[in-house]
């Protein structure tokens, strides 16, 4: 399974506004500390990712990435 | 092609501006420099320039600010209390290196003191005014033709050094006409191109207009970068006249308006054959300190006198100079009083004379 | 599979300084997704307050000015004026632009600047440390309203969109919450809609955005959120308050949308 939301962890403050809006409930924190200090926002069930880009659209620090099937391959 | 025309001194500032190549021009009314303002309002539009009347004068310094960020020779003009306003605008076109023209026709002060003319903003022109350590250019004409020709070499300097220059002006200058020969008409393509200039990226890379250093060694370092910039001032742009200075046993020192009474007065007095002499300082900032010194230097002169529209200011910068070879008097008039060539005549004739040396003040 | 959404043109690699969940790294977002979209990037000049944007000037690919607190509509006069083909925009803060700002807003908009003015709303001045703003909410807790905003005390908070409803010159004003995915969509549509205002030589434009301040709040970047759906947009109702320049000879072209 090819990821959906890609998080860049280093980026990333912690502030949880990726799990506020996520509607699958799948962005969870993780365990460990990134190098700012802060435990990292993770998707670890991709294949329930939906790609609806609304966490993306709610980091304020443009942290993740999103990713669609492209349409023409997916039809090939 | 120059022409001669009769003009009064604001106005000539305005048109001195616009012939240097200046179309932009925000400003907000006070007394007594309104002529300026006035006059830039239907003459900019004739040359394809802005005119705004701003919301206050901490707008207008502002306003500056932005266009001289855009790159364009921009100008603002006030009286003393308008000049106050527009000190923290000051402050930051100085430590974000931006060319502009202020004109301070100055008043009576403190407060909001008189519409009179006086001189008692030397030390806010001549000393930052604002908050931080910076310095302006600063220049002081004694005649509506100095006044032209002030306007334009500030315009021309301030671009040169990426600082802000001031021209030292007061009610009298401002009101008073005079015939002036006027400098042909620039245009703004003309000028030298500013790459610094925020005017849009247009395939470069970015650029940022800013004054702010949080790491305090990083504001250390912008700071020396100003101070040689204001050493390199220091070094080519001090201006003054001297004259019958070299036989004066008594030097005045003036700068203005005042220096013009006192040529009258010295005029007078030289008729009567007393070795007096005038120093003019053009420039007040960079102060022409080397130039007063070799006077000193040459021996002759006992005695300074340095006559004042103010409490005492410049005198501070002349003792500096002299630094007690010889005594140095005072006398000043305040409030918007002017003094006349008679009293000045009296003042330096008792100098001669050995008296009044610490009579001093007032 | 394809790229559905990536950081933006228009922004530097730059990371922030705001705090974990501040709202201004999506304003910040959405100024520069707009600006790539217009095809202006290469001839936008941001004017930077001073408050916590005051470092804008480095997360923004543009070329920037950083302004004197509460000025940047001034500045942003002085520009436009001397570049008027250019795109111009002011990014401004409650203090910044609804305290020691007010008379620069107020008559750059009374004078029709032909300026983007993007107005952050949090009820609070950040920077500095949470001390109570002119858009103080009743009943908040500031370090300088210690007891809670009275209005005997300190006055009511002050509603600036419509404020500038009032003022003539104004040809786009809008206010949105920066709170959920819907809300964040339509702020972009203001913010769109405000730079074409500009780009058509409409005249002044300003969106409000409601925003979080997790840190001076004492909250939680969620509850900040939810603090501004219950507490702020009841307060700051959101919506467009115009779109389009006055008409000359009649009244506001009032639209509002709930």
């Amino acid at each position: 399974m090819e990821k959906r939301a890609v998080f860049d962890e280093e980026r990333c403050k912690g502030c949880e506004l990726c799990i506020e809006v996520c509607p699958e409930g799948i962005v969870h924190l993780a365990g460990h500390l990134n190098r700012k200090g802060f435990h990292p926002a993770t998707v670890t069930e991709q294949e329930r990712c939906t790609g609806c880009m609304f966490c993306a659209r709610m980091c304020p620090d443009l942290a993740i990435t999103v990713y669609r099937p492209d349409k023409r391959a997916a039809g090939a | 092609m120059e022409e001669l025309v009769l003009m009064k001194g604001n106005e000539a500032v305005g048109e001195a501006a616009i012939r240097a190549g200046c179309r932009f021009f925000f400003g907000y009314p006070i007394t007594p420099q309104n002529e300026i303002p006035e006059y830039m309002s239907h003459r900019l539009p004739q040359v394809s320039g802005v005119f705004v009347q701003a919301e206050s004068e901490v707008a207008a310094i502002n306003m500056v600010y932005g266009a001289a960020a855009a790159g364009v020779r921009v100008m603002t003009s006030s009286s003393s209390p308008g000049i106050s306003l527009k000190q923290e605008g000051i402050s930051y076109l100085a430590g974000s290196e931006l060319p502009a023209l202020i004109v301070n026709i100055m008043r009576g002060g403190p407060g909001l003191g008189t519409i009179q003319p006086a001189q008692s903003d030397y030390f806010q022109a001549v000393k930052g005014g604002g908050h931080g350590d910076y310095r302006l250019l600063v220049y002081a004409p004694s005649t509506v033709q100095e006044m032209v020709d002030l306007t334009g070499l500030a315009l021309d300097r301030a671009d040169h050094y990426r600082n802000p220059a001031l021209i030292l002006g007061d009610g009298l200058l401002g009101q008073m006409m005079e015939p002036v020969n006027l400098p042909p008409l620039s245009h703004p393509e003309d000028l030298p191109v500013k790459p610094w200039a925020t005017d849009g990226r247009r395939g470069g890379p970015k650029r940022v207009i800013n004054s702010l250093y949080l790491q305090a060694e990083a504001c250390e370092e912008h700071n020396r970068r100003l101070q040689a910039k204001y050493r390199e001032m220091e070094a080519g742009e001090q201006r003054w006249e001297a004259a019958w200075a070299d036989d004066a046993e008594v030097l005045v020192v003036a700068y203005g308006t005042v220096a013009r009474i006192c040529r009258t007065a010295l005029e007078g007095l030289r008729d009567r054959r007393l070795a007096v002499g005038l120093f003019r300082p053009i420039a007040l900032w960079p102060f022409p300190g080397p130039a007063l010194a070799g006077l000193l230097q040459r021996g002759r002169i006992r005695a300074v006198l340095v006559a004042e529209m103010s409490a005492g200011q410049m005198v501070e910068d002349v003792r500096s100079v002299v630094c007690g070879r010889v005594p140095v008097a005072f006398y000043g008039r305040t409030g918007g009083v002017v003094p006349s060539p008679e009293e000045i005549g009296q003042h330096v004739t008792a100098v001669y004379e050995g008296g009044a040396i610490n009579a001093g003040c007032l | 599979m394809r790229v559905a959404f990536e950081r933006p043109a228009g922004l530097t690699d730059c990371p922030t300084h705001y705090c974990p969940g501040c709202t201004h790294g999506i304003a910040h977002r959405l100024i520069a997704e707009v600006i790539t979209e217009l095809g202006v990037a290469d001839r936008t000049i941001g004017v930077a307050p001073v408050g916590c944007s005051v470092l804008a000037y480095d997360y923004f690919d543009y070329d920037m000015i950083q302004a004197s607190h509460g000025r940047a509509p001034a500045v942003a006069t002085g520009v436009k004026r001397a570049l008027p083909d250019r795109t111009v925009f002011a990014y401004q803060g409650d203090g910044d632009l609804a305290s020691i700002g007010m008379a620069e807003i107020i008559h750059a908009a009374a004078r029709g600047e032909n300026i983007t003015v993007i107005f952050i709303n949090n009820a609070i001045y950040g920077m500095t440390g949470g001390q109570m703003a002119p858009t103080t909410l009743l009943g908040q807790l500031t370090t300088t309203s210690p007891a809670g905003r009275e209005a005997p005390r300190e006055g009511y908070p002050l509603r600036v969109a419509e404020l500038l409803e009032q003022v003539r010159g104004v040809a786009y004003l809008a206010r949105y919450p920066l709170t959920k995915p819907p809300e964040i969509g339509r702020a972009r549509n203001a913010i769109r809609k405000a730079f074409q205002t500009q780009l058509a030589g409409k005249g002044f434009s300003l969106v409000e955005l409601l925003s979080t301040c997790p840190t001076g709040w004492g909250m939680t970047p969620r509850e900040a959120l939810r603090w501004v759906e219950e507490v702020m947009v009841p307060y700051y109702p959101p919506g467009e308050f115009r779109d389009g320049p006055e008409d000359p000879g009649g009244g506001p072209s009032r639209k509002r949308v709930g």
